[in-house]
């Protein structure tokens, strides 16, 4: 990228911040829904810690994804509909930069919070102290995986009734990778198995999703304004 | 000299053909006047010019280099005003302009101006859901002063506008023009603009039979 799409990237950053920040109930809801989806697990699957700590990964893992599916149909929903998104489209950056940003700013407001309040919620879960720095770090790279197919869907959905369930319907599925590899590390982990190729893994489905996903979104998107 | 032309364009909405075999010209401080009924089109010639739209049939070319070639330096010549407002209510009224301004070109030094210019200076530091509808017009035609910009695009800019907003868009204009800026507008009102050419969208029509021949 060259000078002029970086600042051009970090002032799209800026403004997605501004407006996600002036709304701060908006990454309240997530979190909130992080954690009593968390909640409801002790309640459902009885409260016998062994139990617990076996599930606490998936649990942990399942419930950010759900949690994180509640952001996504803002992405371009709310620019779409107030008339921005033309004008974004007609910025002298190339759309597929936007969808970048925006998808950055949607891990800085959904992907980074969950994540920090996941080992929190692991100590609820009576998660193995040896899960952790494996539930961190797969966390740190499958979320922004989550938030760049996150973006196609949304792009996808776009100007469709009740977008927000046919978003899920259509990201859910896509990260199931994500998922498979998140909680077995933590698993791994716990069983005292190197986490290396889970982490490798995680990191080629991020780097593949980051060149793909904007590509694909800008190509949707360009679709929607027609 | 800059010259924006359109040759031979055709525009299908919906599988029915609006318009076709359109032709424009536009060059330096020429105002473009688009007419018609309803249906008949403004909207969607306005986005094919802003290149939102893609032509089904036909080229648009800014001094000879056609839209597609690159859709980026074209979208940094011109100013688009559609329907929409594109206000954010959790903004102020000021921000809502600064942050076009900071992704466009940077520079936020013409935000104050352009309030001032529609009577918003005084409301500059009110967040923007508290507006009405009129107002929030002002601030989308702000945004078009904020940054310079050859290529105004309006859709109905009159739209809710008073009398006083009216005449600060008709100077908006003036200045634009004489600055050697081209202003494309598609409106029902007579603004007091002069030597004003017209495009009246009508007489571009097709009737159902035949329009299946240029869809093909």
């Amino acid at each position: 990228m060259g000078p002029r799409l970086v600042n051009g990237f970090g002032r799209l950053v800026g403004r997605e911040l501004v407006l996600v920040l002036r709304q701060p109930g908006d990454v309240a809801t997530v979190l909130m829904f992080f954690v009593l989806a968390t909640v409801m697990f002790p309640f459902g699957v009885g409260p016998d810690p062994n139990m617990l700590a076996r599930i606490a990964g998936g649990v942990l893992w399942v419930t950010a994804l759900l949690a994180a599916m509640l952001s996504l149909e803002r992405m371009f929903q709310i620019d779409f509909e107030d008339g921005s998104l033309d004008l974004l489209a007609l910025l002298p950056v190339p759309l597929w930069v936007t969808v970048l940003a925006k998808a950055a700013a949607h891990w800085l407001t959904t992907g980074l919070p969950l994540l920090i309040v996941a080992p929190v919620l692991g100590v609820l879960l009576n998660l193995n102290p040896a899960g952790y720095i494996a539930l961190l770090s797969t966390m740190a790279l499958g979320t922004p995986v989550v938030s760049l197919i996150g973006a196609v869907g949304a792009a996808l959905t776009l100007g469709a009734r009740r977008g927000g369930v046919l978003l899920s319907l259509l990201v859910l599925p896509l990260v199931i990778p994500v998922l498979i590899f998140g909680a077995a590390a933590v698993d791994a982990a716990i069983a005292g198995f190197p986490v290396r190729q889970h982490l490798l893994l995680l990191a080629g489905m991020a780097l593949a999703a980051l060149v793909l996903c904007p590509w694909a979104a800008s190509a949707s998107l360009h679709q929607a304004l027609e | 000299m800059s010259l924006f032309q359109g040759h031979g364009l055709g525009c299908i909405r919906g599988g029915r053909t609006v318009f076709a075999n359109l032709h424009f010209a536009v060059s330096d401080g020429e105002v473009l006047i688009l007419r018609g009924p309803n249906g008949s089109g403004k909207s969607s010639l306005l986005r094919l010019m802003a290149g939102l739209l893609g032509p089904e049939a036909g080229n648009i070319s800014w001094d000879g280099e056609a839209l597609d070639q690159d859709s980026e330096t074209h979208g940094a010549r011109l100013h688009y005003i559609g329907h929409l407002d594109a206000v954010k209510p959790a903004l102020t009224v000021a921000e809502n302009l600064s942050i076009w301004a900071a992704l466009r070109t940077g520079d936020r030094s013409g935000v104050m101006p352009a309030l001032t210019q529609f009577g918003l200076d005084r409301l500059a530091e009110i967040p923007a859901r508290l507006l009405s509808a009129g107002q929030r017009r002002r601030l989308a035609l702000a945004r078009i002063m904020a940054t310079p910009a050859p290529l105004w695009l309006l859709d109905e800019p009159t739209v809710a506008l008073d009398a006083a907003a009216l005449a600060a868009l008709e100077n908006a204009i003036a200045a634009h023009r004489n600055g050697g800026g081209i202003t494309i507008i598609s409106t029902h009102m007579d603004l007091g603009l002069e030597q004003t050419t017209t495009l009246q969208l009508g007489d571009f029509a097709v009737d159902p039979d035949t329009a299946w021949g240029l869809a093909s």
